[in-house]
């Protein structure tokens, strides 16, 4: 039908399978993501340690080089589980910095307006409207987590040779698991706090505060109840904990391997709890 | 994302029911309880017009039934079907047929127009680049073309409207609901949205089912209505048929001797009913001629002061069902339509 024919004809085209259609709102939310410049220059500025990683890598591969320069060296360049470790507190904390920025803008706009109900009566599903709206965040931090911390490792990998990358493989692993873990947990965070909170300024700061605002609140309990468990509230702490147990690093006192898993999944099962109430074409005025 | 389904494989749009065709809408025994409270009872009726109207005082239960055929509501008892899909069975396939204008607010308030009718086109399954050629075409169908750039936030009421109807049409239905559509609208506005809706219908490429209060605005547009009180079905009615019938009932008033007047065109073929003086009501055969009405008089030297087509209007119809105690009787559910096959 061309435009100036201003009268109503059914479509007969072709149809996408059902499978791709959530792809649709990533690529609808990036259209309007990447007008901003802050977004831009913060993703560039997300590009520097693993670029400065992967310096470190090749310096630690190449002493001989440092030697001539009579530099001493020393056992400062060793490339081990703990520098990946490293790798992700620096990459997951700029992930988070970045969740608070576009979490907010995910849920909140179709919640402002009603919109969700024009979602759910076309054959797309809540499921697939929050693997949708999630994909958003987790493509976005993956790309400054995980594809880079592998990049560092395949270039170490590529350096060191066969016999560390045979011997080391699973550290390739747990970073990859380790940094996918803690993408998940902050798209499912920001979803929930998008969802319950339409105002994106307190949704971002509200975000901030579940982080930060969680570990004072841990260190307040354990200072007055004189125990360790406040540090279930310390969402950093609960993931570096997990993250050390992935590397194979003994990680700091406070709460066990076992509880940092249990305190992840409990929140992670209220968030779930939380978006089905809040995700939902009507609600129920009781 | 390139479609993997082809034209071949998408089927032919079905022919509109003409009334006496499948049904659209089929209720068996539909009920729905919102928290404790019972909404929708046992509601059983086949609707096959080409406009069906939902007419109801406020919580009649209107909004409720059309979010359970859309499966936003789970049924507790009884089922429903659409173009012979069940509604919980195939809600998939029959979404994919379904176009829903919602009665409130509906869209993203920072998102232009065409942007937000193309990503909607998206999701019910168009490529992108059909999607947003669909996007523009239907936005100038509803008469957006000018605004379509422009966030939707920045819409007036009844551009907000609009654009509802655009997205709901977007991606071709074969049934469009449309809940309350002339909500909040000014008279051109609603006169403009009234006539789109006719469009629609004589396009003859979908059904629609009009959910308003607003009575001209079912009577204008619909041919079916089904009547809602406290959850129940008061009233269905076949405006089409009505019309046609009403045309037979006739009102006369004379002034002078009317002796023998009744008599006489009970002679003729028509049923009279004295109403007082120099009053008849009377049931007129298809082929009577009126002016044997005059004929008559003239022989009596009767003067015919006042005659008048008697025609219930759906007003008359509505404050019937209202006053009604009376739920409608249980029509007969016959067996389920022949299936339209789904994209």
């Amino acid at each position: 039908m061309a435009v100036y024919k201003r009268t109503y004809v059914a479509y007969e085209g072709a149809y996408t399978p059902q499978w791709s259609r959530f792809l649709v709102l990533p690529r609808v939310s990036y259209k309007a993501l990447f007008q901003t410049r802050f977004l831009l220059l913060f993703l560039m500025a997300c590009f520097f340690y693993p670029l400065g990683a992967i310096g470190y890598v090749y310096i630690a591969n190449n002493l001989s080089f440092l030697e001539t320069l009579r530099i001493p060296t020393g056992n400062i360049f060793k490339v081990d589980p703990g520098t990946f470790l490293t790798f992700c507190w620096f990459q997951g904390a700029l992930a988070y910095t970045l969740t608070a920025f576009v979490g907010p803008t995910l849920i909140s706009p179709d919640l402002t307006n009603n919109a969700l109900p024009l979602y759910f009566c076309r054959p797309f599903s809540r499921l697939e409207y929050l693997f949708g709206k999630a994909s958003v965040l987790m493509i976005l931090l993956s790309f400054i987590t995980w594809v880079p911390g592998l990049v560092v490792w395949a270039v170490q990998a590529s350096l060191a040779g066969w016999d560390w990358t045979k011997g080391n493989w699973w550290i390739a692993a747990s970073l990859v698991g380790g940094l996918m873990l803690w993408v998940a947990f902050l798209s499912l965070i920001a979803l929930t706090i998008s969802a319950w909170v339409k105002w994106r300024v307190a949704a971002g700061a509200l975000l901030l505060g579940v982080f930060l605002g969680g570990a004072g609140l841990g260190s307040a309990v354990n200072q007055i109840m004189r125990t360790e468990y406040g540090s279930l509230l310390n969402l950093t702490q609960v993931i570096y904990t997990i993250w050390s147990q992935l590397f194979g690093i003994v990680p700091d006192p406070g709460i066990t391997v076992g509880e940092a898993w249990t305190a992840l999944g409990v929140i992670s099962a209220v968030c779930v709890f939380l978006l089905s109430r809040k995700v939902r074409a009507f609600e129920v005025v009781k | 994302m390139n479609p993997v389904e082809t034209a071949a494989d998408v089927p032919n749009p079905p022919a509109f029911n003409t009334g006496t065709g499948a049904p659209v809408i089929t209720l068996d025994g539909l009920s729905v309880k919102l928290g404790n409270r019972e909404i929708l009872r046992d509601l059983r009726c086949k609707l096959s017009g080409r406009t069906i109207g939902l007419l109801g005082p406020n919580g009649a239960g209107k909004s409720t039934l059309i979010q359970t055929l859309l499966g936003f509501c789970p049924p507790t008892a009884g089922t429903a079907s659409i173009l012979g899909y069940d509604i919980r069975a195939e809600a998939r396939a029959l979404k994919s047929m379904i176009g829903y204008m919602p009665e409130n607010d509906s869209f993203v308030a920072n998102m232009t127009a065409v942007a937000f009718v193309r990503m909607m086109g998206e999701l019910s399954g168009l490529p992108s680049e059909a999607a947003l050629e669909r996007a523009h075409e239907v936005l100038f169908y509803v008469g957006l073309g000018e605004a379509r750039y422009r966030d939707l936030g920045t819409y007036s009421l009844g551009m907000k409207q609009l654009a509802k109807l655009a997205q709901a049409l977007v991606h071709g239905p074969r049934l469009v609901i449309l809940d309350e559509p002339t909500n909040g609208l000014d008279p051109p506005a609603r006169q403009r949205m009234l006539r789109l809706i006719k469009e629609m219908r004589e396009t003859g490429k979908m059904n629609l089912v009009v959910c308003s209060h607003l009575l001209r605005d079912v009577e204008e547009t619909c041919e079916e209505v089904l009547i809602l009180k406290q959850g129940r079905i008061v009233h269905y009615s076949n405006l089409e048929a009505e019309r046609a019938a009403n045309k037979r009932f006739v009102e006369i008033e004379t002034l002078g001797d009317d002796s023998g007047f009744a008599e006489g065109l009970t002679a003729k073929g028509c049923e009279c009913v004295p109403v007082g003086p120099g009053r008849l009501k009377m049931v007129v055969p298809l082929e009577f001629d009126m002016k044997e009405i005059y004929r008559l008089a003239a022989a009596r030297d009767l003067q015919v002061r006042r005659l008048n087509f008697r025609r219930d209007t759906l007003e008359d119809i509505f404050l019937k069902a209202m006053a009604s105690e009376h739920t409608m009787p249980i029509s007969n559910v016959t067996e389920m339509p022949a299936k339209v096959t789904a994209p």
